[in-house]
């Protein structure tokens, strides 16, 4: 805009900077969680994520030599690869935690009793001794190598797809889908309806109503709980789906009703009162005319919805989840995990990534009508 | 019965149900009650378009009225009574509010989320406000916005997760593996770099968060000082109340300045962020401000737009500055949204319960009013005194409900 006088503003190039700098603020926090989500446990403990994306030189945990015993010539020798992969340089290597450095690559070292190890510089390692090792306990090695960056799918098969893994997110996934579907689609049918017996038909108290609606809107949820809860009771809901798909209706209506009571006041006066000239009862005009030309709205409350009721703790804390844990659902799958698994960031990482994904693949792909929702819902 | 088939019946007869209902009693209306047929034809279609909005409507207000009109009244009930043992509840008073008033944890929930109410509304819409300005200019802005606003689609706990990394602690010695304490140990003591970005920008963005709040409260108090124009009774006592609020404000802004310069810091020990008292509530309240600045920003962006070019044009002949222009001529035409974008921020933060649930569940003092609701309800099996909490919620909430009601009221006619 500063461009119309015909002066190119000096400010361009801060301006670029700091909004890359703000960017880069805001994503790295979320970039962290995904690279660590594909990092094993060991990776993780060792070494911030920020560095594996580089080869990074760091000291490895402690590994125990074990392998197939191969006799030749009287000489017993196990061999193999430390990491078990290639591209890794060992800068130098030890058999004692007190001196993890002592030796350089390809040196060989006695190791008392005529046992001699060898460890190269890409991680082959030779250990030999001149009668069988037994049942003793083979040494260890540590070492201190340049590894280039490793990731792996491992945390996700494991957490999506192991039927046995007390972690898993599979049944969550789907008890979230479940809460999540029916919960969506119900509240839009009925706000559409409301939405437009308050925006295009002529009633006493229509005013008030709509007051009340936006009085609603800011009501915290909070207050529901015990009360709602008692009702379930008492009618014999309880702790159920049903009860949760009901709440979120209900939770969910009066931004319903105000968003699409906002967007049908917006349509054109000239094409529904045409078509009440022509005959049309109210409810053709709203089944042909007013929901069709409503989708754009529509479409901005169900993502809202969807996101809400997806990422939603609370209710389903409230309405939903009892002491059997069999409908659980994934947020609080993961803040179970938070305080079983505290340290264990490949199966947090892992499993927050999972819950997180389908909502951001829903934003990406909708971001115009949620952008459009967001603007009808609160600027005036 | 699998619950994903008993989801799947449950759509088909809730979509079914509604649309059949709505078919069903439209049907009824015009062919059996009130036929717009024979000798009463004309007043039957009257009688018929009478009812109809109600037929609309009543789903929609039963729900709404079920599920959040009744229980606010409820509530009211509950916060009044106390549980018998053997079941039943007796009408107590306000006992519940005494013993609520009597606990610390009460108050320290009521303070932290005073906190919340402060920053979390004035950092988003600030960093929303620079985005949406900067976005504006760049060509690759629109980028830039869906990254900045993708973390509006991250719920509460995944980003309780995602922030959880950001402040992990490992033992001194160790490499950490969280970024916060990977910062923190790469300054020294007596550096330049420590000096400017632990002493340095705390001081000026407390200074500057004083001088903000001394001049909002300036262009409040000034009708009222100057005694120009008409000034009503109740606008001078919210004047001083806004004014109190605002010097106690600025006394504790100029004591963080001195306690920050005269802060000797542990430097070089890994620190655990979340149980540092008082300070731990910043870093969570970091987590709202970076999920509600993408919201901030798309809406401000959408104002930003709508100002007048010719007022910009004028400005720019009359020799202002780029920044003059952003500060005296976008900011007062966006002022209105500023103010619907905080409040409904401020409606956000009152409600924030997952994030302080996900990351401390109230302890090291982190405590805020919802979790201390839920740990009364669910945890204590205290309903009096969580019903009581939650009306302090509500009560929170009112002065915005009325004024939202009011400015939609005001548009309507």
């Amino acid at each position: 805009m500063d461009n119309i006088v015909g002066k190119k503003s000096g400010l361009t190039w801060a301006v670029h900077i700091s909004m890359a700098l703000l960017v880069a603020l805001w994503l790295f926090p979320t970039v962290g969680l995904f690279v660590s989500s594909f990092r094993t446990s060991d990776q993780i403990a060792t070494s911030g994520w920020w560095s594996s994306l580089g080869t990074q030189e760091r000291q490895n945990p402690a590994i125990r030599i074990e392998g197939d015993v191969v006799e030749v010539d009287g000489q017993f020798t196990i061999s193999g690869n430390l990491f078990g992969r290639t591209g890794v340089t060992v800068g130098a290597w030890g058999t004692n935690s007190r001196e993890p450095q002592a030796y350089g690559p390809g040196e060989t070292v006695d190791l008392g009793e005529g046992q001699a190890l060898t460890v190269r510089e890409n991680g082959d390692y030779t250990l030999a001794a001149p009668s069988d090792f037994g049942d003793q306990r083979l040494p260890r090695v540590f070492t201190t190598a340049e590894t280039p960056p490793e990731f792996t799918l491992n945390n996700y098969s494991a957490i999506l797809f192991d039927q046995r893994n007390v972690d898993g997110m599979a049944k969550a996934f789907f008890n979230t889908l479940t809460v999540t579907i029916p919960a969506t689609i119900i509240p839009i049918l009925v706000a559409a309806f409301a939405a437009y017996a308050l925006a295009w038909m002529d009633f006493p108290g229509r005013a008030l109503l709509i007051a009340a609606i936006v009085g609603l809107l800011v009501v915290p949820l909070q207050l529901a709980l015990i009360p709602l809860l008692k009702l379930h009771n008492d009618i014999g809901i309880g702790k159920s789906y049903l009860g949760v798909w009901l709440a979120h209706t209900g939770f969910g209506l009066p931004l319903a009703i105000y968003l699409l009571r906002n967007y049908m006041v917006g349509l054109p006066r000239d094409i529904i009162e045409n078509a009440k000239v022509d005959g049309a009862t109210d409810f053709q005009i709203f089944t042909k005319i007013v929901l069709p030309l409503s989708f754009p709205a529509l479409a901005s409350f169900a993502i809202f919805q969807f996101l809400w009721t997806w990422n939603d703790l609370l209710v389903a804390l409230v309405f939903l989840l009892d002491s059997s844990g069999e409908t659980t659902v994934m947020t609080k799958q993961i803040v179970e995990l938070m305080g079983t698994r505290g340290g264990n960031w490949e199966i947090l990482a892992t499993a927050a990534f999972v819950s997180i994904a389908v909502p951001l693949a829903v934003f990406f792909a909708m971001q115009r009508y949620l952008v459009r929702g967001l603007l009808a819902g609160s600027v005036k | 019965m699998h619950p994903a088939l008993q989801g799947l019946i449950t759509i088909v007869v809730g979509v079914g149900g509604c649309i059949a209902y709505y078919y069903f009693s439209n049907l009824f209306l015009d062919k059996v009650l009130f036929p717009a047929k024979g000798a009463m034809a004309g007043r039957n279609i009257n009688r018929a378009n009478m009812v109809r909005p109600w037929l609309f409507l009543m789903p929609a207000l039963v729900a709404l009225g079920l599920y959040l009109a009744y229980p606010v009244f409820a509530t009211i009930h509950l916060s009044l009574t106390q549980r018998v043992a053997g079941g039943g509840f007796e009408f107590v008073g306000f006992e519940n509010y005494v013993k609520m008033s009597g606990e610390p944890k009460f108050w320290e929930a009521l303070t932290n989320n005073l906190f919340w109410l402060i920053v979390v509304p004035a950092a988003s819409t600030a960093f929303g406000l620079l985005a949406a300005q900067l976005s504006d200019r760049i060509k690759w802005g629109n980028v830039a916005k869906s990254l900045i606003f993708m973390p509006m689609a991250i719920s509460f706990v995944g980003a309780a997760v995602i922030w959880k990394l950001v402040y992990d602690t490992r033992p001194a010695g160790q490499e950490q593996i969280g970024v916060m304490n990977a910062v923190w140990l790469s300054f020294d003591e007596g550096s330049i770099w420590s000096f400017l970005f632990l002493k340095l920008v705390p001081i000026l963005l407390v200074a500057g968060f004083a001088v903000a709040i001394a001049l909002m409260t300036w262009a409040l108090a000034k009708p009222v000082v100057q005694r120009n124009g008409p000034v009503s009774g109740w606008r001078t006592a919210a004047a001083v109340l806004v004014g109190a609020g605002a010097v106690w404000l600025i006394y504790k802004s100029i004591f963080g300045i001195l306690g920050i310069a005269t802060a000797s810091l542990p430097y070089g020990e890994p620190q655990t962020w979340l149980t540092m008292p008082f300070w731990n509530n910043f870093f969570l309240m970091a987590v709202l401000v970076w999920i509600q600045t993408g919201f901030a920003m798309v809406i401000l962006s959408a104002a930003l737009r709508g100002v007048p070019e010719d007022t910009i044009e004028a400005a720019i002949v009359d020799g202002a500055n780029p920044f003059q222009i952003f500060f005296q001529i976008k900011v007062p035409q966006i002022m209105g949204t500023i103010v619907v974008v905080w409040t409904t921020i401020t409606i956000v933060v009152l409600k924030v319960f997952d994030i302080v649930y996900a990351m401390t569940n109230g302890q090291w003092e982190t405590q805020v009013l919802a979790n201390y609701m839920y740990d009364k309800l669910f945890r204590a099996n205290d309903w009096g005194v969580g019903s009581a909490a939650a009306m302090v919620i509500m009560l929170l909430v009112t002065p915005i409900l009325v004024w939202n009601v009011y400015n939609a009221r005001k548009e309507m006619r």
